[in-house]
């Protein structure tokens, strides 16, 4: 019997719900480390059992929980996460130089292969791998010192790396994301990386076309299809046909071009998904509408998908990790939002409903296909 | 015995229902204590000082016998009340939020 498991990261606690594959009927679990915020929850392709958290607080720091058992036990793993030598200096809000300091795991990223391997993206922004199952860490320091590190600096929600794509098709390849110095990409496991930002374009930098500098939100990938590239940038929703060496703009008729999360469909690789928010200084969708706008054309010209979804005085936002497809054939779509609902679509988009309606702010949404 | 008063989110970290009591070699000083604890409970590491240069924790302070220990050396030795297990070590989560 085929199903889901949904995990979701809350500002106080991380949520795991379960349904089979009608996905009608959920079990809510949680919450989880109660009163924690959970940044991101997500579990290994290679053992749909093995489970890594970023559980963090601004009394007690950064700790990393591992479940061996789907979600129903965990057990603190290792939380030392030390830059590479002498970290130096990236640039503050003000241009003037600041130290490099560790402040959370933003975005956790297992192998596609090795349940006992994972990425972290974190604040201030590194990549760091655990081949150990998270017991101990490493920094991927070709990263942050490949020339432009000193350069970054941090977007309003801080210097963070909260994206990580594994590349199915080649794996030295991965691309991660950081707010707000941009795209970048490795071709040889993490080494060397190089700014993939080539067509971006983003007016409220000193320099709109900068090789660094944007904020980039969110980016996506379809597996069948790992050289094509979807992002939800600060303003622009942006696409990439050769891996990130050129990006051009497909935000078309969207009513607005802000956002945070983007994903693709399951099985369609030219089906994206976005939710559109106002602006960066209104941080919810226009109108008062939740709307996803779904493109079938990689693209371009996107439709509203509404059905279930509250279109008068709502309010809420969907971060950039707040949106998960599942690989059941009738590709489910799941967000959550600020305002602590989980909406599930069993149907690519055409009709939403709640999971749960009264979480903590929801963080982050992953799912698991279960077979 | 050193008794030691935890905030409730690492109690539940650390799966202890009550005060915790440690056994502690040599002087009894903020280093040894935190030392003892985080041995024994090893998942508490970096959660109350910095696991590399094992400096406090910005929004946590160290009381005991009703001073303020926060900002005293941690190798200054605490007061016999606490080196016998007369008194508790509290660690202490800041109140914020409104």
């Amino acid at each position: 019997m085929s199903g889901v498991r949904v995990l979701v990261g809350t500002r106080k606690g991380a949520f795991v719900l379960t349904a089979d594959g009608k996905r009608e009927r959920w079990d809510v679990s949680g919450p989880h480390f109660a009163g924690w915020e959970m940044y991101h929850v997500k579990g290994s392709p290679a053992d749909p059992n093995r489970l890594y958290a970023s559980q963090s607080s601004g009394w007690f720091g950064q700790l990393i929980q591992r479940s061996n058992d789907g979600g129903k036990s965990w057990e603190p793993v290792g939380n030392k996460f030390v830059y590479d030598g002498i970290p130096g200096t990236h640039m503050w809000y003000d241009d003037t130089p600041h130290p490099w300091e560790f402040k959370r795991v933003w975005h956790l990223e297992p192998s596609l292969t090795d349940p006992d391997t994972v990425y972290a993206g974190v604040e201030d922004a590194a990549l760091f791998r655990s081949t150990d199952g998270a017991q101990t860490w490493e920094e991927l320091s070709g990263l942050r010192k490949h020339g432009t590190g000193s350069s970054w600096q941090p977007g309003a929600g801080g210097m963070c790396l909260h994206t990580i794509i594994l590349d199915p098709s080649h794996a030295d390849r991965m691309y991660i994301a950081i707010s707000a110095a941009g795209a970048f990409r490795t071709d040889d496991g993490g080494k060397t990386w190089k700014p993939i930002n080539q067509g971006l374009r983003s007016q409220y930098i000193p320099d709109p076309d900068a090789e660094v500098g944007h904020c980039v939100h969110h980016m996506a990938m379809h597996r069948a299809r790992p050289e094509v590239l979807f992002m939800q940038k600060h303003w622009d929703v942006m696409r990439s046909d050769n891996a990130g060496d050129l990006w051009r703009e497909v935000s078309g008729n969207l009513p607005t071009d802000f956002g945070f999360a983007i994903d693709v469909h399951a099985h369609e690789p030219e089906t994206i998904y976005v939710v559109p928010i106002k602006s960066d200084s209104e941080h919810f969708p226009p109108d008062g509408k939740l709307r996803v706008f779904r493109s079938k054309t990689g693209g371009n010209e996107w439709e509203a998908l509404t059905r279930g979804l509250p279109q008068q005085d709502c309010y809420v936002n969907v971060l950039r990790d707040a949106m998960a497809v599942d690989t059941l054939d009738s590709c489910g779509v799941y967000f959550g939002t600020t305002g602590g609902q989980v909406y599930a679509s069993a149907d690519a988009g055409e009709n939403w409903a709640p999971i749960v309606r009264d979480l903590p702010a929801v963080l982050s949404v992953e799912v698991q296909t279960l077979t | 015995m050193i008794l030691v008063v935890l905030p409730s989110h690492l109690k539940t970290l650390a799966k202890v229902s009550g005060d915790v009591q440690l056994e502690v070699q040599g002087g009894v000083t903020v280093r040894s204590v935190l030392d003892a604890l985080e041995a024994r409970f090893p998942m508490l590491r970096g959660t109350i000082r910095d696991q590399v240069t094992l400096e406090r924790r910005p929004f946590l302070r160290f009381f005991a016998c009703e001073e303020d220990l926060s900002l005293a050396s941690p190798d200054v030795p605490l007061p016999d009340e606490v080196a016998s297990g007369k008194e508790p070590f509290f660690i202490i989560g800041a109140i914020a939020g409104g």
